[in-house]
């Protein structure tokens, strides 16, 4: 008997742990599928600051019988105007598990990078086809399809040598480079491999080069049909194609067909996508259903919050195999800028200070107490040579070291509080809403910032408690709400009724986290872990925004009550008016009179303006 | 035997009530015209407001007043009400109508400030009265409940209808009731020279089978029970008016000398009026004395009698006599005895013998 050891792909990997990445059932896999692509035309958008627009389409594949399944084949498509995909990447991007721009601490929204190759797994496990990839960036720089310029002195001109590869795969040819290329005050000859630039004046040619970057050529729509080689985690291209673009359209469109249960996902597809509205207002999303209904979240605002930043890993969220890796990439010779560089929020006086602490340096008494100037450093060495005892002890170090900054925020993506308003405005129409964005905090080193909403009224729906709309990185959690951090913070942390807020009144709240790492509770990244951090700070939040729904509440009870005041009012001092006038043998005069009469002694009794 | 003639003034009476009605429209509608929250001012009826005033014999009410005004919320709705009823009574009395408590709660309906319950129209009712002191009989506002008179006693009477006619009490054997009427007709003539008021309508039947008005030449009023305050007006005008003495004849226990005490010195509930009590009005019996002096059958005394002795004990209306002496004699014998009781010496033992007994004793 011997054991049969085989390596397994991650592709593979996935595929028989689907459920990690949300795919658990046929309803789950609609919803999850849909969320997936949307979330990364999303992000394709919002990296070059483009107002997203969306259109997603479900479409039964079997249309012959009339009745919806429990479970049937549907196309998905969607299309985005987003940054498109340059092909040479798009057969890995989409035909490849765990390859992706996502792998760097940056705020995103999936982590996994599996998303929409998730997606795609799943149609093809499901029902054997292939998806098809259409995408154009629209237009290429003269420099991504060049090879090389030089200068030619004798003839004063720039010559431009074409990437003829490059230019085949984007569907470039001579005729468009003709009419794309162009830059003022330089003439433009195209030939089969190379451009001729000549500026008019001749001071122009050292600085032409530079300029290669500022001309846009149109480029044309690279087409694909590709799948995934689950056993070698590798894509399968079956087609691949460029078309022209005369309308330098950019974006992505993917569409392929998976076997899943939408009837029984809808009610929750629907409210992912009403909350992804509400939080990116600055996004057109358009839906179709499989029985052709149209939804459309109307796009109420160009204005994007900044895109995240890359940022270095804090030190106190760093493990053994990370430090590893940083040693095993680094030029540096010395710890102390191995340190600055690679970290967050690390300087050369926290450097110092944390090495000593290790023990993997000394520092001599510096001759000025008052910590000015340079101090003189014993046992610098390169990281490079860092026994593994001593990484170890650095790693441990960096979680019980006092001197770090906390982790700048610089790098988080908030909505913030004018877009989250108009997003939440946009959706509920809500009698009241009072938005508060946090200062930024951190946990275990990473910063993360929370942003919290209080809508009540209008179309703000009634239901037994306060309803909780979560967002983590602007991603809608619809499921696991009683485990999550917020339902808690709300149900255990804040007493409503200080806040004159009861259970049967349309009240929602919103809590937005966005942070470099959401810490997940599970896998499945539906609900977030209480952290103690997090928690006081969502606490924070809502109190913030609940106290000024207290205030709008008591303000909206005194005028309500104030109306019902002045209707008794206006029901009797009219009647006062008539009987005491027949009592007193006035002449009888009509009822209009009486309320007449009375209109003064009502306006006294009006305190609140109304229109509030 | 001569007829007395009447001292009545029930024109006057009635031009008065109506004076005092358009005054507090008047008042109100002005206030209204100056742009002021109308209001007016109530004497409380609370118990601690209510006093017993030696000199009149009868329970007042104090100075303390509260004011109801239409500023107020809680007190919009009872005001008009009252200003409603006020207008209401006007109605009433300008058109010689009568109207009950029940009516009065029903008739508010048609305005569209319907009163939450009986109770409720009652108790403005009340108000008005105290506002304007002056009762409700007055305004022509009666409660259902109704005694009867009996005897030779002519009036007229001023209802629309039947003003200027005249009739005899002694036409019908088995009385006339005292309704909004009789009560505002003009008082005679009489040839009686007494009224005798009995709680038991058994006895007052008895009174006239048995011929005793003749014997005593009285007038015979019928209480059924705590005597209702029309009954207890016309009780005091036979007295001022006719000038005939007043005797009181209940039931030989406390109750008993409840109603007489109330016929006398009028009632708590009724300290915002005068006119409703009969000072010179005398109490003849049964007396707890007339129980073991006639060997009259009784019953022991429950608790609640008891208590109600007690209670009467603290009441200035009984400090005098007979009343004191009687209720100590009531707590040391702890026996009652109905009316009723004199049955058993035969029909007219009462008239015959108890009754010219304790004339002669009051006299």
């Amino acid at each position: 008997m011997s054991e049969t050891f085989m390596e397994m792909s991650p592709a593979d990997f996935f595929y028989r742990n689907r459920d990690l990445a949300g795919f658990n059932n046929p309803s789950r896999a609609v919803y999850a599928a849909l969320r997936e692509l949307v979330e990364n035309s999303l992000d394709a958008c919002e990296l070059y600051r483009i107002p997203p627009n969306i259109f997603l389409r479900v479409s039964r594949e079997n249309n012959d019988s009339t009745i919806e399944e429990s479970n049937e084949t549907y196309r998905i498509r969607i299309m985005d105007n987003g940054s498109g995909i340059p092909p040479e990447y798009v057969p890995s991007a989409f035909g490849q598990i765990l390859f992706g721009s996502k792998y760097t601490l940056r705020q995103v929204r999936g982590t996994f990078g599996l998303g929409g190759k998730m997606a795609i797994l799943y149609g093809q496990i499901t029902t054997h086809g292939y998806a098809t990839i259409m995408t154009s960036t629209g237009v290429a720089t003269l420099k991504e399809l060049a090879l090389g310029a030089d200068v030619d002195q004798n003839r004063k001109m720039l010559i431009v040598r074409l990437n003829l590869e490059a230019m085949e795969l984007r569907g470039v040819d001579k005729a468009v480079l003709q009419r794309d290329v162009k830059l003022d005050g330089c003439s433009v000859q195209v030939n089969e491999k190379t451009i001729f630039l000549k500026p008019e004046d001749e001071a122009d040619l050292k600085k032409l080069g530079d300029r290669l970057d500022d001309i846009p050529v149109t480029v044309g729509i690279n087409e694909f049909e590709i799948s995934i080689d689950i056993q070698q985690n590798k894509p399968r291209v079956r087609r691949d194609v460029v078309k022209p673009n005369p309308n330098r359209w950019r974006g992505t469109i993917v569409e392929f067909t998976l076997d899943g249960d939408y009837v029984k996902a809808m009610p929750r597809v629907l409210e992912y996508l009403q909350q992804t509205a509400m939080l990116n207002p600055y996004a057109e999303i358009t839906f179709i259903d499989p029985r052709g209904r149209l939804y459309r979240f109307e796009r109420v605002t160009k204005a994007m919050p900044p895109p995240p930043k890359e940022t270095l890993p804090h030190p106190y969220g760093c493990d053994v195999e990370t430090v590893q890796r940083m040693i095993a990439n680094t030029n540096c010779t010395s710890l102390t800028t191995f340190m600055t560089t690679n970290f967050h929020r690390v300087g050369e006086k926290t450097a110092k200070a944390f090495l000593a602490e290790v023990g993997l340096i000394k520092i001599r008494n510096s001759k000025n107490p008052n910590g000015k100037g340079k101090d003189d450093v014993v046992g610098e060495k390169s990281p490079k040579r860092l026994t593994p005892e001593e990484i170890v002890r650095m790693v441990q170090t960096m979680k019980s070291f006092k001197g770090f900054l906390p982790p700048d925020s610089s790098c988080l993506s908030p909505v913030g509080e004018k877009l989250l308003e108009a997003g939440i405005k946009k959706e509920l129409n809500p009698e009241f809403l009072a938005v508060s964005q946090r200062g930024a905090s951190a946990y275990s080193g990473y910063p993360f910032i929370v942003e919290v909403a209080i809508a009540y009224g209008g179309g703000v729906p009634s239901s037994t408690g306060i309803s909780l709309y979560r967002f983590a990185n602007r991603i809608p959690l619809l499921y696991d709400e009683a485990s999550d951090i917020s339902r808690i913070v709300l149900n255990e942390q804040v007493n409503w009724r200080n806040y004159k807020v009861s259970a049967d009144m349309p009240v929602v709240v919103v809590v937005h986290i966005c942070s470099t790492k959401i810490p997940y509770k599970t896998v499945g990244k539906e609900f977030i872990a209480d952290r103690p951090e997090v928690a006081r700070e969502i606490k924070n939040g809502v109190s913030s925004v609940a106290r000024k729904l207290a205030m709008f509440l008591t303000k909206k009870i005194s005028v309500e009550h104030e109306k019902r005041r002045v209707d008794v009012f206006s029901r009797y001092l009219p009647k006062i008016a008539q009987f005491s006038a027949d009592l007193a043998g006035e002449p009888e005069k009509s009822d209009s009179d009486y309320v007449e009469m009375v209109k003064p002694l009502l306006r006294s009794l009006i305190k609140y303006d109304r229109e509030a | 035997m001569t007829a007395k003639p009447s001292r009545s003034s029930v024109k006057k009476r009635n031009e008065a009530t109506l004076k005092t009605l358009r005054g507090f429209g008047r008042e109100v509608y002005g206030q209204i015209l100056k742009k002021q929250f109308p209001y007016t001012t109530i004497p409380s009826r609370s118990t601690s407001n209510i006093q017993y005033d030696e000199k009149l014999r009868q329970y007042v009410l104090g100075e303390r007043s509260s004011r109801r005004t239409s500023r107020n919320i809680r007190h919009i709705r009872p005001f008009t009400q009252l200003i409603w009823t006020a207008d209401f009574a006007k109605d009433l009395k300008t058109s010689g109508k009568t109207s009950t408590l029940r009516d009065v709660y029903y008739s508010a309906q048609a305005f569209d400030i319907n009163f939450r319950d009986q109770q409720e129209s009652d108790n403005i009712i009340n108000d008005l009265e105290t506002v304007l002191a002056t009762a409700r009989e007055d305004l022509n506002i009666f409660p259902e409940e109704r005694s009867e008179i009996f005897g030779d006693l002519t009036i007229e009477y001023t209802v629309p209808g039947y003003e200027g006619r005249r009739i005899n009490l002694t036409m019908h054997p088995d009385g006339v009731a005292i309704g909004p009427a009789l009560t505002t007709a003009e008082l005679i003539e009489t040839t009686a020279d007494k009224v005798i008021v009995i709680e038991k309508g058994a006895m007052f039947t008895r009174f006239i089978e048995e011929q005793a008005y003749r014997k005593f030449n009285a007038i015979l009023i019928h209480t059924a029970g705590q005597p209702p305050r029309a009954t207890r007006h016309l009780v005091q005008r036979l007295n001022t008016e006719l000038g005939l003495p007043v005797y009181v004849f209940c039931d030989g226990d406390p109750w008993g000398m409840g109603i007489a005490i109330t016929i006398i010195c009028g009632s708590a509930n009724a300290a915002h009026l005068k006119e409703l009590t009969t000072q010179d009005a005398r109490w003849m019996g049964l007396y707890s004395t007339d129980i073991q002096k006639y060997k009259l059958p009784s019953e022991k005394l429950q608790n609640v009698d008891i208590k109600r002795l007690l209670d009467m004990q603290k009441d200035p209306r009984c400090a005098g006599e007979p009343w004191s002496g009687q209720i100590e004699h009531f707590l040391k014998y702890r026996v009652k005895c109905e009316l009723e009781a004199f049955s058993r010496y035969g029909l007219d033992y009462v008239v015959k013998k108890y009754l010219p007994e304790k004339m002669q004793e009051l006299a």
